[in-house]
């Protein structure tokens, strides 16, 4: 079938900002969607509320639109552009239900649009649990015991009639938002009351558990002729109980038999047939171990996570595919783009071992609870190949970048055996460790691991083939053929180093001089049936034949970022794409080398060679052996790549860009003093402490409030902001350990504007494409602070100074490339705060906004070139006539036990852009974009500390003044009294009779500003009342500089237009300015 | 025990030797993620060297239920990874343990990746399983060794039996008589789940006696070997056409070898594909309404399109990948045939209505 003659437009909804449970997988699949669309000669438009994708590039699609993703904006879009077709499967849950509101709505009917792919019928039948349960049952495919419930009594009458314990989960969420496994009727009414909450129509399903049951997934194709494929399946090393987004994953199925591969990929089959998907397909299975008995478990009708891992583990471009069935191709009309040979219509067959491996955000969160369940909380994955299952899940831990290089953690060897026996039995991010500990011990047999964790045997013995080689090469001397059995079985060369004593140096030169080396294998979808044309590669140890034919072409390597963490997101797999095609364009060959399977740099096409490979000093330095680049290019990766750059470098690699010595001098505390000195740049007063006594004194001297923070990660909440001494020394005793070897760093607490500056130098010369104001004043991280382009209430002196500091430092630290400075502005008098040699989460927005393409500028000067040689003049380039703001999005939801209230340490998982001419409907754009609730009447809950009480007076009647009800507790009551407003007293938590909590669960407050008060009493009642916003679903402001954005918003929505937007591509090409 | 694979023209891959048996034999690579044991009980791969591209093999055991045939008929087996501890609740037995007895030479720890790559540019050819220390005097007599062609008389029942159709259906079951080339117990137990009574005969049958069996329906099964080898057979496949479908109007299904012979009886030619396809990925594209399967296949040998001119052949089904002709019907008479297998086991089951269609012809030749 040609493909629809009457598209001509297509528009592709992106999935909005990462959050748990929907990462960066999205754009790396819209990305490729557009790609493919535009292939055909459609003109693509394109609306994500993302900053931080590639996907929103103006070359990806033809019209960018950054704006919201509600079905207002989308509809004026739409009303705008008048697209033929919408795709809107390759969006994420979130796509797809834009699709269904927009289709209900009439939107589609209205302005003529085709929905593209898996018709609404499909994805109806797919995710209302109703039509599904009855389509299982037409089509006689077994689904446990469930009911659909609206209420709690019935979701309780139904468990007593199948018995304990049930599985929760609400109707239209991802990522599991508000399900759980109850084993009893107490857990059960917890998590349905919460379930209800979350789901779109009010609806949870209840159903059997068959927790500890394999857990089992297809990816599956099917085009609009009916031909069906499936592309790879996946078996989960956590039994069913534990979410397949924090489940480790292997592909394919190592423990199944033909007959039961057979049997699910026939069900597959069968329901994707069933179901009408046009497009790639997920179906999750239970399988009994000791029967041929399943479940099916779920069908998402759309791309998922686990097709973007599919994709990199088989070669197989799902989203590509799906693209192209949506608009009219058959699977056999599709050209495989790795083989250039064959048909996307086959089924790919591997010839190596993949592993994918959660990556949690329990070093930040870290009295989050870390038990895994049925809500994901992962914020990325790694991913790792290798032609043993050894290889690869150690390649997998040593990607993680948790502080482990295999699979043992250091804590764990002051555990004695009962803990480690009884840690067996729980169910979180440390299982495979304990697993591990267990075996490496001897103190618990493969069986009763088994008996204990359900996990298959298979997986087991695996494990112990690794701890036996650690064992040997504890107990025995390193011989060449232990060195040999040790790489064969995965083992880094750090990890030999930590059990035989030496340094990894020592064995990788031994192991070299004896020729212990990596092969090279591809990546092919065929198993080298065919001749592939793509250049993807993995390592191993298990090979003879080495098939990455070396060229002596100029080449360089690109170090990518890494998994998804908070901190660390999509935005420097942003950084790391546009490098690889700046060198490319400038004729030099891009070899990208990272691990995170959700991204767009490790797409197949994107560099001339991709090695799918952990981010370790050892790992990287076998490719470059191998490779023999120029050199590599490190500071568009994150920390990830900059924590590499000085051992490569010593390993005599040649790293373009910024020197690591002077990135050295930018990290280094001291060293950083004395470039300051140098430049004559104030900082904050701060001193570095050895003890809770130098602490005191050097608070006292410094005068508070002071930040404090250790010199080192404990692990602990890293960075606090103390206001006396008896919340310093609180925090001497609770959060650090102080000791001559680590010190604790204490600094003068400025409240003040932070400002964020990208920059590129080459040295000489230093272009800063933008200002970026933050509303929240210094003490909430950056990344978690609303940013505003270009600065809003910010002095001619002042910015001039910034520029002025800007260009100084690029001089003193002899930036080649990018770098990220963050001032704080006090009283007219700029400090900085610190500088990062580096690219930073902020370049993929300014780029954006201000058109300055910085990575691709910073990429040739790295390269060489310099900022006059391409036209490029010194100073601030000229701020443009619109406003842009990046607001912060959090995945609180999905994190229970863990604090909301912003602080110095970084929690949002993504971001939001807001665009306008007008400031305020720019910020309402953000706000709105960034899952805010504001409520446009009701009631405003104040409760705030006494240092706020002031300023929290004015607010409160700004918001009186919009006609809002106020009710605060007692302390902020009286306050708020003063100004002469009417105000609701509210009892503390601990008052039973008008409880805060109970007011929020019955509706009675529609919005809640509230600032930390310290100590332990009201710091539990603060937790309490935050989360229970979280919980119930309502805006809670925990900064009043955010507050008075919002009532900013709220004030604005009164008087203008809401709903307006205009594309990328018109803002920077100065279009319509009319609103 | 080190051990190494050599193939005929010099390149050698080394690995660990798991039974001290040398071996000569065609070295061919199946790529099929699952199934091991149903690859090492396929009797068409008879005395052929037999590499797997997936590397870690042996994780579920091995169990008597996934025997395609009374016993492995391979040659030799080249693999990664031999999983000693494998974990299933079928499990019998260790897959190492299942080689010893069965008496298969095989070489482990071996980048069967490597060989795959070799083969597929140099194409299919001889090869050697010898010890590490295995002298060259040894090795050059054991590759001198010519590799045996009469390889159908040696799978093949050396006695008919019957499969009946157990239980009263009320319906006489339609009685099929199944040539066995070197067949499937999935074939037939496919035909079996369906209704369907089996006389299974050796493969030197006499088309007399085939017919005084007095059929509903003739299959032709798969086999190992060039269909070239056998004329004997192909005669017998003629006479049965002529004599069976032509004159009583028997329907004939054939599978794999089946298809070759049957094709050869009709006046087409076969020929040797490069590498063969060999694996459960194999798409195949169904011309009379354009559908796409995925198969499973095993062969080395294929039918020649262009030899199908004036004869009554049509092409049924094609393979999408390299469109080589994977399945024909005759133009006259109700004899179609596959060059795939339908049965899977293993490997995809999107074609069991293959069965349904031989089941459809027999209904007809009841009215």
């Amino acid at each position: 079938m040609p493909k629809k003659a009457n598209l001509k437009k297509v528009m592709v909804i992106g999935s909005g900002p990462i959050i748990i449970g929907q990462a960066a997988e999205f754009d790396y699949a819209g990305s490729q969607a557009c790609r493919a669309l535009k292939e055909e000669g459609l003109e693509v438009v394109l609306v994500n509320s993302n900053p931080a994708t590639i996907m929103t590039d103006t070359h990806i699609a033809d019209r960018v639109y950054i704006e919201p993703l509600t079905p207002e904006f989308l509809e004026e879009i739409i009303s705008k552009e008048r697209p033929d077709g919408l795709l809107a499967t390759l969006g994420g849950q979130a796509g797809l239900n834009l699709a269904v509101q927009l289709a209900e709505k009439g939107v589609l009917d209205k302005f003529e649009v085709e929905l593209l792919g898996t018709p609404l019928k499909a994805i109806e039948k797919a995710e209302d649990r109703e039509l599904f349960k009855e389509t299982m049952q037409k089509l006689g495919e077994p689904i446990p015991e469930s009911t659909i419930v609206e209420d709690v009594p019935s979701a309780v009458n139904f468990a007593n009639e199948i018995g304990y314990p049930v599985i929760v989960r609400p109707a239209y969420t991802m990522g599991g938002t508000g399900g759980g496994i109850a084993d009893n009727e107490e857990e059960l009414i917890d998590i349905v009351i919460k379930g209800l909450n979350y789901s779109m129509i009010g609806q949870v399903l209840i159903e059997r558990s068959v927790a500890g049951w394999k857990e089992i997934e297809y990816e599956v194709m099917r085009d609009g002729h009916d031909n069906c494929i499936t592309v790879c399946n996946m078996e989960n090393f956590d039994p069913v109980g534990v979410h397949t987004g924090d489940s480790i994953v292997v592909a394919p199925s190592q423990t199944l038999t033909d007959h039961e591969y057979q049997m699910l990929r026939a069900a597959s089959l069968r329901i994707i047939r069933e179901l009408g998907i046009e497009g790639g397909c997920n179906a999750q299975y239970a399988l009994d171990p000791n029967s041929n008995k399943y479940y099916v478990i779920e069908v998402n009708p759309r791309v998922s996570r686990s097709s973007a891992l599919a994709s990199k583990a088989t070669g197989y471009p799902i989203a590509k595919v799906s693209a192209k069935i949506a608009i009219g191709y058959t699977l056999d009309e599709i050209t495989n783009a790795v083989t250039q040979k064959t048909k996307a219509c086959f089924e790919p067959a591997l010839d190596y071992c993949v592993v994918k491996f959660p990556r949690w955000p329990f070093d930040k969160f870290v009295y989050a609870d870390h038990t895994l369940g049925t809500q994901m909380k992962a914020t990325g994955e790694v991913m790792s190949i290798d032609r043993t299952f050894e290889g690869a899940i150690l390649k997998a831990a040593r990607s993680l970048e948790i502080g482990v290089h295999r699979l043992h953690m250091d804590k764990m060897d002051a555990w004695d055996d009962a803990r480690v026996k009884k840690a067996l039995a729980r169910i979180n991010d440390e299982r495979i460790f304990v697993i591990c500990e267990a075996l490496r011990r001897g103190i618990a047999t493969v069986d009763e691991i088994h008996d204990i964790t359900k996990i298959d045997k298979w997986f087991i013995n695996k494990l112990k083939n690794i701890t036996d080689v650690e064992n040997v090469l504890a107990r025995e001397p390193l011989t060449p053929s232990l060195m040999l059995q040790a790489k064969n079985i995965g083992l880094a060369d750090v990890s030999i180093a930590e059990i035989t004593g030496k340094t990894a140096d020592e064995i990788r030169t031994t192991r070299k001089s004896q020729g212990i080396v990596p092969c090279y294998k591809m990546v092919d979808t065929c198993a080298a049936e065919f001749e592939a044309a793509t250049p993807y590669y993995y390592s191993t140890f298990h090979a003879a034949e080495d098939e990455v034919k070396v060229n002596k072409a100029r080449k360089v390597v690109v170090l990518g970022s890494g998994p998804i963490r908070i901190g660390q997101g999509v935005e420097f797999d942003y950084c790391s794409v546009h490098s690889v095609w700046a060198l490319r364009e400038q004729g030099i060959e891009a070899i990208i080398i990272n691990n995170n399977p959700e991204t767009v740099s490790t797409d197949f096409d994107i560099s001339d060679r991709l090695y799918f490979e952990p981010l370790t000093t050892e790992d990287v330095l076998n490719v470059i052996d191998k490779e023999q680049p120029d050199g590599v290019i490190v500071q568009f990766g994150g920390q990830t790549a900059i924590n590499l750059a000085s051992s490569l470098a010593k390993a005599g690699v040649k790293i373009f860009g910024t020197s690591v010595d002077d990135i050295d001098r930018a990290e280094d505390r001291e060293r950083f003093d004395e470039v300051l000195t140098q430049t004559h740049i104030p900082r904050p007063r701060g001193t570095s402490v050895t003890s809770l006594d130098e602490a005191v004194k050097g608070a006292a001297d410094i005068g508070y409030p002071v930040m404090v923070r250790p010199s080192y990660v404990l692990g602990g909440r890293a960075m606090e902001i103390v206001y006396n001494e008896s919340e310093l020394r609180d925090y001497m005793s609770r959060a650090v350990k102080v000791t001559p070897d680590h010190p604790v760093l204490v600094d003068r607490y400025m409240e003040g504007t932070e400002v964020e500056v990208d920059a590129i130098s080459d040295g000489i010369d230093c272009v800063i494409p933008g200002i970026m104001e933050h509303v929240e004043r210094a003490g909430v991280h950056s990344g978690d602070s609303i940013a505003v382009y270009p600065p809003q209430t910010l002095s001619a002196k002042v910015i001039y100074t910034i520029i002025d500091y800007t260009k100084r430092l690029a001089v003193a630290l002899h930036v080649k490339g990018l770098m990220n400075i963050q001032f704080v502005v006090v009283d007219g008098e700029v400090y900085i705060i610190e500088v990062n040699p580096r690219s930073s989460r902020t370049v993929p927005f300014l780029s954006k906004v201000t058109n300055v393409q910085m990575v691709d500028i910073a990429t040739r000067i790295a390269m060489g070139e310099n900022l006059k040689g391409m036209g490029f003049r010194s100073g601030l380039v000229p701020p443009r006539p619109y406003v842009a703001v990046k607001a912060p999005v959090f995945s609180f939801a999905k994190m229970q036990d863990v604090d909301i209230a912003l602080s110095p340490e970084m929690k949002s998982t993504g971001e939001v852009m807001g665009i306008d001419y007008h400031y305020a409907r720019a910020l309402y754009k953000a706000i709105i974009g960034s899952g805010i609730h504001v409520p446009t009447h009701g009631c405003i809950l104040f409760t705030v500390a006494d240092k706020d009480k002031e300023e929290m007076k004015q607010l409160a009647k700004a918001f009186a003044d919009l006609d809002f009800k106020i009710a605060a507790t007692a302390g902020t009551a009286k306050a708020i009294k003063e100004m002469g407003i009417d105000v609701t007293t509210v009892g503390k938590v601990h008052e039973r009779s008008s409880d805060i909590i109970q007011m929020i669960k019955n509706g009675q407050i529609n919005m809640v500003i509230n600032t930390l008060t310290q100590g332990q009493h009201s710091q539990k009642d603060g937790f309490k009342i935050r989360r229970a916003t979280v919980e119930h679903g309502i805006a809670c402001l925990t900064s009043l500089d955010t507050a008075w954005e919002v009532m900013r918003v709220l004030s604005f929505m009164r008087e203008r237009r809401l709903v307006y937007s205009l594309a990328i591509q018109d803002y920077v090409g100065g279009g319509d300015e009319m609103a | 025990m080190k051990g190494k694979l050599i193939l005929e023209d010099g390149a050698s891959y080394t690995g660990e030797l798991l039974n001290n048996i040398n071996a000569t034999g065609e070295v061919v690579f199946n790529t099929s993620m699952v199934g091991y044991q149903e690859s090492l009980t396929d009797p068409s791969y008879c005395r052929q060297i037999l590499t797997l591209t997936y590397p870690i093999v042996g994780n579920y055991g091995v169990a008597d239920i996934f025997m395609q045939s009374r016993k492995c008929f391979v040659g030799g087996f080249v693999i990664g990874e031999l999983c000693e501890k494998g974990s299933n609740w079928h499990y019998e037995n260790s897959l190492a343990d299942f080689l010893t007895k069965q008496g298969v030479p095989c070489l482990y720890n071996v980048d069967t990746r490597a060989v795959t790559r070799h083969i597929r540019a140099a194409g299919t050819m001889k090869g050697i399983i010898v010890p590490d220390d295995a002298s060259q005097t040894e090795m050059d007599e054991l590759m001198a060794r010519p590799i045996k062609k009469e390889v159908v008389m040696e799978v093949t029942t050396p006695k008919p039996y019957d499969i009946d159709v157990e239980g009263e259906t009320g319906k006489k079951p339609y009685h099929v008589v199944a040539l066995d080339y070197g067949v499937k117990y999935n074939i037939l137990k496919s035909m079996h789940d369906m209704g369907i009574k089996l006389t299974v005969v050796p493969a030197d049958t006499s088309a007399e006696d085939v017919l005084a069996l007095q059929p509903d329906g003739i299959f032709l099964s798969n086999g190992p070997g060039d269909p070239a080898d056998v004329p004997e057979q192909i005669e017998v496949v003629k006479t049965l056409v002529e004599e069976g479908t032509r004159q009583r109007g028997i329907p004939m299904f054939g599978i794999c070898l089946g298809h070759q012979l049957l094709c050869r009886a009709l006046g087409a030619d076969t020929y040797k594909l490069k590498f063969g396809h060999r694996g459960c990925n194999q798409p195949v594209k169904r011309l009379a309404d354009g559908r796409v399967h995925i198969s499973s296949q095993n062969h080395g040998f294929a039918v020649d399109e262009k030899s199908l001119s004036g004869l009554p052949i049509e092409v049924t089904h094609i393979n999408v990948n390299d469109g080589t002709v994977e399945g024909i019907r005759h133009t006259e008479l109700p004899i179609f045939s596959v060059q795939y297998h339908p049965e899977a086991a293993p490997g995809p089951n999107d074609n069991m209505y293959l069965f349904d269609e031989f089941m459809s012809l027999m209904e007809k030749k009841g009215e």
